[in-house]
């Protein structure tokens, strides 16, 4: 498929914080792209570099070939953004507003009234294109928001976290909105909610302490996550290659990592799916090779076990 | 430029829509009034000279109150970030804010019109002397609001801009008053960066490149600034 964003070692530090830590990603024309992760992951810092609202401290990042710290004007004519806490104009018209970024965005004179039409048509502003900014309800000041960011009609909208603060009708509106948005246009959104991925994303990148930790389409990622099994084991008097290779040569073992433990001993994780139970075949290995078997611990991991882990650092 | 023309637009729509534009210009109005009447009525003088000469001091109040929240509120609303991520450079929305401010004290400035009118239908006016006091009104303006611009983009809050940009301008203005007390070594630099100096020799009708260019270069030199400190602050997020 064709790429239109790529992200490659990504990294922001703010003094001696790391905000995003080597984060490499493609997005592909016309996806619906979902960021998800705790608040303080990193998904609003990697927003605000593909804006070109801030730049990279290592890495770099194109949108159609447009690197965004070279070519940022360019980059930015490209987008359509609306940042997490909605900003606009309080003391200005609705009306005013949108043509105020009409004009910026530099739609011709000609053509601007229509854009306006048009825009304020499908987001729903036209009980409100008369009255001021700050009169406006949350759920319409979202609409707005929106409305800026795709009056121009851009390759790209970039949204930070489109429903925080809605009620639960006016989510679903905003997620019809992105659902029809993302049938001509490629759409990346940030969230910390599972299921609103599930409802409007074609594709999941799942963000956490500056990292992603996981990509793929909601289905695969539970595919993926959901019953797969973790093993931790400390072996004694075994080589560290010569147990790489056993745990490996096992058949359900889908990754193997060893390390040094101390004292000698070797720590190894193994992940496997869930119907393969791997814990006799391991413990006979030891038993054969005269390998000490210190430890094993079998978890069961799910989505929603990542989740939780993400949630629990959220509420701290 | 066509950026600048937009944000030049919203910001003069910006002061009009909100009380701003109404009160400053009522203030120095009502000032300015007074300073003038006064040489009218009281002093028996049909002369402008004294009302112009009075501006600078209402400029150091008047221009910081402009400016304040051109770039501040932008800050603190978090409009900024939408702002920069228009495709719109830095130069665009510094231009199109300064000119914005500069043009409310146009208008401000333009309506004390009546007291050259005034004066010259009571008896003879040097409308070149007016014209070239005007003109010094207008640079000292154009480089007070540049000051204002620079301090409204280093913070957040409207009423530190207002602060900071007040003791600028009032020391640029004081400098000319302490030249007495001033070490004979310093003098002639305080009298180089003393607004008074220059705005002296434009009221007497003397126009000299040197003084225009004082006061165009404070613009040029704070609206280089205040791009640099957005790049600045935008970047080092």
């Amino acid at each position: 498929m064709d790429a239109i964003i790529l992200a490659e070692g990504l990294c922001k530090r703010y003094g001696d914080v790391t905000a995003v830590d080597g984060v490499s990603f493609r997005i592909n024309r016309g996806e619906v792209v979902g960021l998800l992760g705790p608040n303080g992951a990193g998904k609003t810092t990697t927003m605000k570099m593909l804006t070109c609202y801030m730049p990279p401290t290592g890495g770099r990042a194109t949108l159609d070939g447009l690197d965004v710290v070279a070519e940022p004007l360019q980059v930015r004519a490209r987008i359509g953004y609306l940042p997490e806490n909605v900003p606009l104009y309080d003391e200005m018209g609705v009306h005013e507003y949108l043509e105020f970024i009409a004009r910026v965005r530099r739609i011709p004179a000609a053509r601007r009234a229509e854009a306006i039409r048009d825009i304020v048509r499908r987001c729903g502003l036209a009980a409100v294109v008369q009255k001021g900014v700050a009169e406006l309800s949350k759920g319409y000041r979202q609409r707005l928001g929106l409305a800026q960011a795709m009056i121009h009609n851009p390759d790209v909208v970039i949204l930070d976290e489109p429903t925080t603060g809605l009620d639960p009708n006016q989510i679903v509106e905003i997620r019809q909105l992105i659902r029809d948005l993302g049938r001509e246009k490629t759409v990346i959104l940030s969230t910390h909610i599972l299921q609103e991925v599930e409802a409007v994303c074609d594709r999941v990148l799942i963000i956490n302490e500056g990292r992603i930790i996981a990509d793929g389409t909601p289905s695969q990622l539970h595919a993926e996550f959901q019953g797969a099994q973790e093993l931790d084991l400390v072996v004694e008097g075994a080589a560290r290659e010569a147990l790489q290779a056993a745990l490996d040569g096992l058949s359900g073992a889908d990754r193997v990592t060893v390390a040094e433990a101390g004292g000698g001993a070797l720590s190894a994780h193994v992940l496997s799916p869930k119907d393969a139970d791997l814990r006799a075949a391991i413990f006979r290995l030891c038993v054969e090779r005269g390998w000490v078997l210190l430890e094993m611990r079998r978890t069961l991991v799910s989505l929603e076990d990542i989740f939780r882990k993400l949630t629990r650092r959220d509420a701290a | 430029m066509n950026g600048a023309w937009a944000v030049f637009r919203r910001d003069t729509a910006g002061f009009f829509n909100q009380p701003v534009a109404y009160v400053v210009i009522t203030a120095f109005l009502l000032i300015c009034g007074w300073f003038f009447t006064s040489s009218l009525f009281l002093a028996g003088q049909a002369d402008i000279r004294s009302f112009l000469a009075s501006v600078p001091l209402v400029l150091v109040f008047f221009a910081p109150a402009l400016t304040m929240r051109l770039l501040a509120e932008e800050w603190r609303n978090g409009t900024m970030e939408l702002l920069v991520t228009l495709p719109l450079r830095d130069v665009e929305v510094v231009i199109g804010k300064y000119l914005a401010a500069l043009g409310v004290f146009a208008v401000a400035l333009a309506l004390t019109g009546p007291y050259p009118v005034t004066v010259a239908a009571l008896g003879p006016l040097d409308w070149g002397q007016a014209l070239s006091g005007y003109l010094g009104v207008l640079l000292m303006g154009a480089a007070f609001l540049a000051i204002g611009l620079l301090a409204s983009a280093v913070t957040n809050s409207q009423v530190v801009a207002f602060i900071v940009s007040f003791f600028l301008c009032f020391g640029l203005f004081l400098l000319g008053k302490v030249l007495p007390l001033v070490p004979p070594a310093l003098v002639p630099v305080v009298e180089f960066l003393a607004v008074d100096t220059h705005f002296a020799n434009l009221i007497k009708g003397v126009v000299d490149s040197r003084d225009v260019l004082y006061f165009l270069s404070i613009v040029a030199a704070c609206l280089a600034g205040t791009v640099h400190v957005l790049q600045g602050r935008k970047w080092g997020r």
